[in-house]
């Protein structure tokens, strides 16, 4: 043996072996069997399964929401990382600190707008996810517990979006946050004591902002970090996606499996480069406004809920609050969690719209749904007032109780007429009850946001 | 001899199963009671806290001004308008929350018009609180109010709900 005295190659073997100590292997693996020991030694990508069944590579069963929602997750972790060294959560610091941000803060605006269009794009791509899955039947056994974490990591996400919708503090925030939480007051018994746990008191105010940025912040990143691992440890044990066949077709017992590296996360990353991509072009281009600081005693004409919950607010016109704050979205969410229990007629596994008679029933729900919904709110606003209610009829049975036995007999009457005139499957007819509530849902949101001006009355967005 | 030995036997293998499902719905028992006080203490610790008011500040007992200083017919607001002061035709004074009951905005006094209008759905309500317009479900909620020589105080920490006006809920200077 040669002695080694050369006192570089001494040093360079020291910093050799802190690289090997950190990296064991090959950095850029070579073949099939590198590339699967690589995704099991490294800590970040061992997440995965090691193989995926080919045929849920395909982008049209997936559409790469998951990822999308996942990747928007993390632009939020971090970009709300930096907001939190610049925000000052106390009603005068609040709107200053934003003011700061935009003005005297190095990118502080750009931060600040990546931050609140992630935040919308995942409302709408985590809804779209629900729907995929919902649509390829993806939510049959074994899946049936990952689309209730679904459901949680859908409210975290609506609970995030809310509570940080007051943060800049200015008018908008805070009116839309009083309205927002008046609704809860008309939940029976324990309404008025939420309202007054979610607001630290009778009024929006410094202890609401404690409470909303302590939630934002803290609460729901934790709630959110753990339900998604479980959502994605629950994929994995149900051996990857609902796998897509063709009608007719079986389904598989042991699908065709390719190694996640290079052939899943390779489509993985194109799909988030070109989100982030979208994202940064999105938040360059438009800049999120901020209106006047908060001012208590004025309230603006109109004042609206955030969007996501415009269509809530819609149907708040149209019936008594009891009904439209409580009674339907309850109904509404406990139909959702018992989507998965239901006993169907057939397992609609893996193909979209669970039959191709399904196709057409779910294009004819929609249509009624959009007809229905269209002529509801117009009758409602010029021909017949129902919060004026019948005349002498209590409000709670002529503007509540009568008119949700309604949307009752029609739904069910819907479900129905669909069985009989479709000789539909329950899958089929289940899945049309679900688009027409979807669609009505849609265009109560639609109306909601653009089509209410002042007072509340309809007009027209431009 | 044999046959008491068996019984004996029995009752042992009984007996320790039962003991032992004993123990363990006990410690599944106490499990429970733990989580319960721990809810207990998250509840306790979130609940909103009772604010002690400084004089002056809003939930205070405050002094509005002696009856004189309110014409009759009018609405003053008080404390950057967290209540309004309503005087009637006939003198009575009653002390009206600006907290709209159907979502909670601000409802601004409208002197033209003679009554409070709300800017978020168009709720109305006249110079008592009472509802003239739906949406809004019930009266505006009024504060505590009584007058002591002559001057008019309102505890703005007491505040009633109501579903509608009565005669009653007004105050009458009783001098007068």
């Amino acid at each position: 043996m040669r002695p080694q005295n050369n006192p570089s190659l001494e040093v360079a073997g020291f910093f050799r072996q802190i690289f090997r100590s950190i990296f064991p292997d090959p950095l850029v693996p070579k073949s099939d069997q590198e590339r699967k020991r690589y995704l099991l030694k490294n800590l970040i990508l061992h997440f995965r399964p090691a193989t995926v069944p080919e045929k849920t590579l395909k982008f049209t069963l997936t559409w790469g929401l998951g990822g999308m929602a996942a990747v928007l997750v993390l632009l939020q972790l971090g970009t709300g990382l930096l907001l939190k060294f610049v925000y000052v959560p106390t009603p005068l610091g609040a709107y200053n600190s934003i003011l700061e941000l935009n003005n005297a803060v190095m990118f502080g605006q750009l931060i600040r707008n990546i931050h609140h269009w992630c935040a919308n794009f995942l409302v709408l791509i985590v809804f779209l996810h629900m729907l995929r899955v919902f649509f390829t039947g993806a939510f049959h056994p074994p899946r049936q517990f990952t689309w209730i974490i679904g459901l949680g990591l859908f409210g975290l996400v609506l609970t995030a979006n809310f509570t940080g919708y007051l943060l800049p503090y200015d008018q908008l925030a805070y009116w839309a946050v009083t309205v927002s939480t008046g609704m809860l007051g008309y939940i029976p018994v324990l309404g008025s004591l939420f309202q007054q746990i979610i607001r630290g008191g009778n009024e929006i105010g410094p202890s609401t902002l404690n409470m909303f940025f302590a939630i934002h912040t803290a609460a729901v990143p934790m709630g959110l970090i753990v339900l998604m691992a479980f959502h994605f440890w629950r994929i994995r044990k149900s051996r990857g996606l609902v796998i897509p066949r063709v009608p007719g077709e079986k389904t598989e017992e042991k699908p065709v499996r390719v190694s996640t590296l290079p052939h899943l996360l390779l489509r993985e990353l194109v799909v988030a480069l070109v989100l982030v991509a979208v994202v940064m072009v999105v938040s360059v281009s438009f800049d999120v406004p901020l209106g006047n600081s908060a001012n208590p005693g004025l309230s603006p004409n109109p004042t609206k809920a955030p969007w996501y919950f415009a269509g809530l607010q819609e149907l708040l016109l149209h019936l008594h609050p009891l009904f439209a704050v409580f009674i339907i979205p309850l109904i509404l969410a406990a139909a959702l969690m018992v989507i998965p229990y239901l006993k169907f007629d057939a397992s609609t596994e893996g193909f979209w719209f669970a039959s191709v008679k399904g196709r057409k029933i779910t294009l004819i729900s929609a249509i009624a749904a959009i007809f229905a919904a269209i002529t509801g709110i117009l009758v409602n606003e010029y021909l017949f007032d129902s919060v004026a209610g019948l005349h002498g009829v209590p409000a709670i049975i002529g503007n509540g109780l009568i008119p949700f036995a309604l949307i009752f007999l029609g739904c069910a009457g819907f479900y129905v007429l669909i069985k009989r005139r479709y000789s539909a499957t329950n899958s089929e007819a289940i899945q049309a009850l679900f688009v027409l509530i979807l669609f009505v849902f849609l265009v109560f949101t639609i109306t909601g946001i653009w089509f209410r001006g002042q007072g509340m009355k309809l007009t027209l967005p431009f | 001899m044999s046959k008491p030995k068996k019984e004996h036997k029995m009752n042992e293998t009984e007996q320790i199963p039962s003991r032992r499902s004993f123990l363990s719905i006990l410690w599944i028992g106490l499990g429970f009671v733990a989580l319960i006080e721990f809810i207990g203490i998250v509840a306790a610790f979130i609940l909103p806290r009772k604010k002690r008011a400084k004089t002056g500040d809003f939930g205070a007992i405050i002094d509005a001004g002696p009856v004189d200083k309110f014409p009759k017919e009018s609405v003053t607001a008080f404390i950057r308008g967290k209540l309004y002061l309503c005087r009637m035709k006939d003198g009575g004074f009653l002390a009206v929350s600006r907290q709209c009951t159907h979502l909670g905005c601000t409802v601004p006094w409208s002197d033209k018009e003679g009554k409070f209008v709300c800017p978020c759905h168009a709720s109305a309500f006249d110079i008592t609180g009472e509802v003239i317009s739906p949406p809004a479900p019930r009266a505006l909620d009024v504060y505590r109010l009584y007058i002591e020589n002559n001057i008019v105080k309102v505890d703005t920490g007491k505040r009633i709900k109501r579903s509608g006006f009565h005669a009653d809920q007004v105050v009458y200077d009783k001098k007068a």
